[in-house]
C-alpha cells in the first residue's frame, strides 16, 4: 500500500513506480556488456582482416553468432535505458521530451531488430 | 492548483570539481557509444547484404570523419567500461572515501587513454590497417 496520496501523484510529486527496475536493468546489462564488449574487441583484433569472407566466417561460428545477437540486444537495451535518463534530465519541455524519447526508442528497437536479423542471415549462410 | 517548481539538476547549483567532469564524461561517452552502436549495426547489416554492399559500407567507414568517430568510440568504449565498473563498485557501497574516489577517478582517466589507444591500434592491426 502506498503512503502517498493520489493528489500528490498527479501533481508530479509521487513515485514513478518503475525506478528501481530501471536502475537494476541498467546495471545488469552493464555487467553483461563488460563481457560482450571485451569479446567484440578481442574478436575484431584477432579476426585477421575486414574482408567480407572474414566477417562471414567469424559469424558462421554458432558461439560467435549467439554472442553477437546478445551484444546487439543488450547494447540496444542499455543504450535505451541510458539515453532515457539523459533525455529526461536535460530536455525540459514535456512535449519535446516525449517526442525525443519516442524517436530514440524507435531507432534503437529498429537497430536491434536489424542487427539481430543481419547476424542470423550471416549465421545461417544466406549472406555468403 | 499551481504546480510546484521541480528541483534542478545538481550541475546547476554545485561547485565544479573534477569528479563531476568524470561523471559528465560518462554520459557523453554513453551518448557517443550509442552512435557507435548504430555504426556496428550498419556494419553487420552491410555484411549481411552481400560482398558488394559490404565493400561500399567499408569505403564509407574509411572516410576521415568516420575514422574520427570510430576513434572516439574506441576511447569512449574504454572510458565508459572502466568508469562503469567504478560506478558498479560505488553501487555496492565501496570506494566512497574521498581519497579512494579520487584515486579511482584518476585510474579511470589514465586507463581510458592508455587502453583506448591500445584498443584502437589492436583493432586496426587485427583488421589489417585501413579499417
Amino acid at each position: 500500500m502506498s503512503l502517498r496520496s493520489p493528489l500528490r501523484r498527479v501533481t508530479y510529486l509521487g513515485s514513478a513506480k518503475g525506478g528501481s527496475s530501471h536502475w537494476y536493468a541498467q546495471r545488469v546489462t552493464a555487467v553483461a556488456l563488460v563481457l560482450l564488449g571485451l569479446w567484440l574487441v578481442v574478436s575484431l583484433a584477432t579476426m585477421g582482416g575486414t574482408s567480407h569472407a572474414r566477417v562471414v566466417a567469424w559469424l558462421a561460428s554458432p558461439v560467435a553468432a549467439a554472442l553477437a545477437v546478445l551484444l546487439v540486444v543488450t547494447g540496444a537495451w542499455h543504450a535505451l535505458l541510458g539515453l532515457q535518463v539523459v533525455i529526461e534530465d536535460y530536455v525540459g519541455d514535456k512535449g519535446t521530451r516525449l517526442a525525443v524519447l519516442l524517436v530514440v526508442r524507435f531507432a534503437l528497437v529498429v537497430a536491434a531488430v536489424v542487427g539481430v536479423l543481419a547476424v542470423l542471415r550471416i549465421a545461417f549462410g544466406v549472406a555468403a | 492548483m499551481a504546480q510546484r517548481a521541480r528541483p534542478l539538476s545538481p550541475f546547476l547549483h554545485y561547485r565544479w570539481q573534477y569528479t563531476n567532469t568524470l561523471s559528465i564524461l560518462h554520459r557523453v561517452t554513453g551518448v557517443l557509444l550509442s552512435a557507435g552502436f548504430l555504426v556496428l549495426v550498419y556494419w553487420l547489416a552491410a555484411a549481411a547484404g552481400g560482398p558488394e554492399r559490404y565493400a561500399a559500407a567499408l569505403h564509407r567507414l574509411s572516410s576521415p570523419l568516420a575514422q574520427l568517430v570510430l576513434f572516439g568510440a574506441a576511447f569512449g568504449f574504454c572510458y565508459h567500461l572502466l568508469n562503469g565498473v567504478r560506478h558498479l563498485f560505488f553501487d555496492m557501497g565501496h570506494g566512497f572515501e574521498l581519497a579512494t574516489a579520487r584515486k579511482s577517478g584518476w585510474a579511470v582517466a589514465i586507463g581510458a587513454v592508455a587502453l583506448g589507444l591500445s584498443v584502437w591500434l589492436a583493432v586496426r592491426a587485427g583488421l589489417g590497417g585501413g579499417a
